[in-house]
């Protein structure tokens, strides 16, 4: 149990991580809509897009590292064999 | 006589009738207005928009100090990219958009216009309301008049664009919005962008 516990706190931090940087690395908060850049031809507007996009930030990161944590945590007081 | 009194009357309309200003409608069929809006945070600058833009402006090219109109946002309209900062900025705490659903802007007076070729520019003061608070503001515009230039942004349509432009700050205390907390969090200064043009039909 302590074993297992300990390797899921350590896929959810190197996941998290991973996942973090895949998508940008953003160190802002977590965004659920990006803005994309449109120019009008005629008046030379540029308008703004939103578009739907998962983009983790660094609250996504928070929170999976502070889940791992407690998970790592809760381990160390799990006796090493149960019987 | 009488046919002299008759022309008279009828180039008194007619140029009365050529001077007299167009409205421009901007509710914008392609999507492309929007007012922009930036505040400072501690871990990142908020940035969002709204698109949700309509209103009328009376624009008269040969006088365009004379200028009037009224620019209106549906505060429901307005995006930012984080879901949670956005349901809290509509929230009661904030902008309350069920209460206050709209932002105006309603212009009273042109001031330093200064005209070239077709652009426009000139100090506006007039009326904005937010949160339900309205206060008088003075703000730079330029104003961009494209003549007959509607049937290239809008297929089978002739008439005109009025392209209007203007970058302002307010400060989110003036309107009631959260006075004196969360500095720390967010800024008390509102950077507003402005981008919209209003078309003309004939």
């Amino acid at each position: 149990m302590k074993r297992y516990l300990r390797m899921i706190a350590a896929v959810l931090m190197v996941g998290a991580i991973a996942f973090w940087v895949a998508a940008g690395a953003n160190p802002g908060w977590t965004k659920t809509r990006v803005p994309k850049r449109v120019t009008d031809e005629v008046t030379g507007l540029e308008g703004v897009q939103w578009q739907d996009k998962f983009v983790p930030g660094v609250d996504f990161l928070g929170a999976a590292l502070l889940g791992a944590g407690i998970l790592a945590g809760v381990s160390y007081f799990v006796p090493a064999k149960s019987k | 006589m009488k046919m002299k009194l008759a022309i008279l009357v009828l180039m008194t309309t007619t140029s009365a009738a050529l001077a007299a200003p167009q409205s421009f409608d901007f509710k914008d069929p392609k999507g492309i207005n929007n007012a922009g809006f930036k505040l400072d945070a501690p871990l990142e600058s908020i940035n969002g928009s709204a698109s949700g833009i309509y209103g009328t402006v009376a624009f008269d090219a040969a006088n365009p100090g004379a200028t009037q109109g009224k620019i209106t946002v549906a505060t429901s309209s307005l995006i930012v990219p984080n879901p949670m900062q956005r349901q809290h900025m509509l929230g009661k705490e904030w902008l309350d958009a069920t209460k206050f659903p709209t932002i105006i802007f309603e212009s009273k007076e042109f001031k330093n216009v200064q005209t070239a070729g077709d652009t426009t520019t000139a100090d506006v003061t007039g009326t904005f309301t937010l949160k339900g608070v309205s206060k008088e503001l003075t703000v730079p515009v330029k104003l961009t008049y494209l003549k007959d230039k509607l049937g290239d942004r809008v297929p089978n349509q002739k008439g005109d664009l009025l392209v209007i432009r203007s970058n302002f700050s307010i400060k989110r205390s003036d309107f009631n919005i959260n006075p004196g907390r969360f500095e720390d969090k967010v800024s008390d200064s509102i950077e507003i962008t402005l981008s919209v043009a209003g078309a003309s039909p004939k």
